[in-house]
């Protein structure tokens, strides 16, 4: 019906009245398919945003009624070293997890590139993506163990030192963000392929005409032609490695002593073991304006590279 | 890279060192990835008194499945105590089958509900239409981390903790995303084929329902592949909404439960090995089964 009736040539010839009936039926037919979706944008998404900073204003342990304490949760939060830690740490997990998961992924994808089209490799490298992280934890965690794990074990027999891995002050944050790497490598790989597989070969081919090396060909095309993968690569996977939790959860616990309490794990901890509510939803809202800051951030990055996403 | 780099520009094809060093490092990324779930295989058959003797071997000595028993329950509690098991049950097959409810669950809505929205945006007016797509657009920018205390709040005074509706509901009736796919899809389908069914007489349901959706089957199976992976492997979540109930948790929660319960100062490794090993299973099947359709669907996601 809208079709018809949105046509020019219609629009002119039906009466006002009946127009407008139409389209109150098509505005009424839209209503109720969208409202599902409405609530479900209203209640999870919308109102709990807001809902969040009201939160913060309040000291809360969710058996009484909330109390406003107006700005006392930031305030507490200024002087909270362990908050402070958390958002070093995080910081150092993100350092850590992000150049080295897109560079090495950039690297697989270049090396199956190179020599096979294979669906069945591609399937084995994004198969760690596939799994859980809790999976994922619970498989490195074992290899990793100090005493147990196979890969200390193959360290000793190499000669080398015992490693302590997740139990040391100095590796825990390094090792949560290697098992990362590991999980998002094959996925991170198998975007930049695809990104490599629609660049015209041509290209190639007249570099090699000309003369080009294969590192100067990856420098000069495959890499300025792949912005577009890798800015969506690196926006995803940025905000998501500032919310890391599940890995921190399942193997370290936060510790030892602080080393990987990240903040998110800090956040579930004041609002669920130490029954701080209202502190931790104020962690969170600041949390949240560090993530608007560097998707900001990463906007001015990728639209002051739009020349090179227009290929 | 540099090996590759040296050796490309004069090798089109054909068995030059460049190529074989590129096929080296690709077959060790291949080990890299495959290797430690063998590891977790060999464990989870080893026999608990054996994981010390002989930790550097590729195979087990005696191999047994003795350890997939007692994780599926199949043992008594003194055998299972006696072999070094928690005593504890996981309860696997219970958490199995929760997954299976949440993943389904979380699928069927989603998709529907996101796919009707979807279809009013791409084809019916009406007023605020693109201030709402807007604001659904703008949702996808929310980080989980700022949504889900007043979510978790919102869950408890409904009285949903510890069920179903409550484990699915922040999921259930939209997500931003598939909103955003699913119109662009229905935007490329020809105005035409829905004009005749108009021309018939059918509802805008029945328009939706016969034409629009089996229309748009390939990208609704992506879809579904998608938001299935995702929710089959989600802990955060039903972790804090249901993880204090032994009988609601999922796989992935249930697992680290288990592996909490330290029996002797370590964790239980060779079940919770073979309780990993079992999860992993559906992952090979659907690679096996659909390998092809999952990895477009993976590549897809990020061609936007």
């Amino acid at each position: 019906m809208s079709t018809q009736v949105y046509t020019p040539s219609r629009t002119k010839t039906v009466s006002p009245s009946l127009w407008q009936r139409l389209f109150n039926q098509e505005a009424i037919t839209a209503y109720i398919f969208i409202l599902p979706s409405l609530i479900g944008f209203l209640a999870f998404f919308a109102i709990p945003a807001i809902r969040a900073f009201q939160i913060s204003f309040t000291e809360w342990n969710l058996l009484r009624a909330p109390k406003y304490i107006g700005l006392e949760n930031y305030q507490e939060l200024i002087g909270d070293p362990v908050f402070w830690n958390s958002l070093k740490v995080t910081l150092q997990y993100v350092v850590w997890n992000i150049p080295l998961q897109t560079v090495l992924a950039l690297f697989m994808a270049v090396v199956m590139d190179r020599v096979t089209k294979s669906m069945a490799v591609r399937g084995i490298l994004v198969m760690p993506y596939l799994m859980s992280n809790v999976i994922v934890a619970l498989i490195w965690l074992w290899l990793l163990d100090p005493n147990l794990g196979f890969v200390n074990l193959l360290i000793q027999k190499l000669g080398l030192g015992k490693q302590p891995f997740f139990v040391s002050l100095e590796q825990a944050i390094p090792t949560i963000a290697g098992v990362n790497v590991w999980r998002h490598m094959g996925f991170n790989a198998l975007l930049f392929y695809a990104g490599i597989q629609s660049i015209p070969k041509s290209f190639y081919e007249a570099a090699t005409i000309d003369g080009a090396g294969e590192w100067a060909m990856f420098r000069r095309i495959t890499l300025p032609l792949l912005r577009p993968v890798t800015v969506f690569v690196l926006v995803t996977s940025l905000v998501g490695s500032f919310q890391i939790f599940d890995t921190v959860a399942v193997t370290t616990q936060g510790g030892p002593v602080d080393a990987s309490r990240v903040v998110v794990y800090y956040i579930v901890q004041n609002a669920f073991a130490f029954s701080k509510f209202g502190y931790a939803t104020a962690m969170s809202v600041v949390l949240f304006f560090i993530l608007v800051l560097v998707t900001l951030l990463q906007m001015r990055i990728l639209r002051g590279n739009t020349s090179d996403l227009s290929s | 890279m540099v090996e590759t780099g040296m050796a490309g520009s004069n090798a089109v094809r054909g068995w030059d060192i460049g190529r074989i060093l590129t096929w080296v490092l690709l077959i060790f990324l291949i080990i890299v990835t495959i290797f430690p779930l063998w590891v977790v295989l060999k464990t989870a058959l080893t026999p608990t008194r054996e994981l010390f003797s002989s930790p550097l071997s590729l195979f087990p000595e005696n191999p047994t499945l003795f350890n997939f028993r007692r994780v599926l329950g199949l043992v008594s509690v003194e055998e299972n105590v006696a072999a070094g098991g928690s005593g504890q049950s996981i309860n696997f097959m219970r958490s199995v089958w929760n997954s299976v409810v949440f993943t389904t669950l979380v699928v069927v809505f989603q998709t529907f509900f996101s796919a009707l929205a979807a279809y009013a945006f791409a084809r019916l007016k009406f007023i605020g239409r693109e201030i709402i797509f807007f604001l659904y657009l703008a949702a996808l920018m929310l980080p989980g981390a700022v949504l889900f205390l007043p979510n978790f709040v919102l869950i408890k005074n409904l009285g949903w903790l510890n069920t179903y509706v409550g484990m699915i509901a922040p999921f259930a009736l939209m997500s931003p995303f598939a909103v955003f796919f699913l119109r662009q899809f229905f935007l490329s389908i020809p105005k035409e084929l829905e004009e005749a069914a108009k021309l018939d007489g059918t509802s805008p349901f029945g328009t939706f329902w016969r034409i629009i959706l089996p229309t748009s089957m390939t990208p609704i199976a992506t879809l579904v592949i998608l938001t299935g992976i995702g929710a089959w492997n989600e802990f955060f979540w039903p972790y804090l909404v249901a993880g204090s109930s032994d009988t609601m948790r999922t796989l992935p929660v249930a697992l680290q439960y288990f592996r909490t319960q330290t029996p002797q100062g370590s964790p239980d490794w060779t079940g919770l090995m073979a309780g990993t090993f079992l999860s992993i299973i559906p992952i090979f099947l659907l690679l096996i089964i659909l390998g092809r359709k999952v990895i477009n669907s993976l590549q897809f996601s990020g061609l936007k």
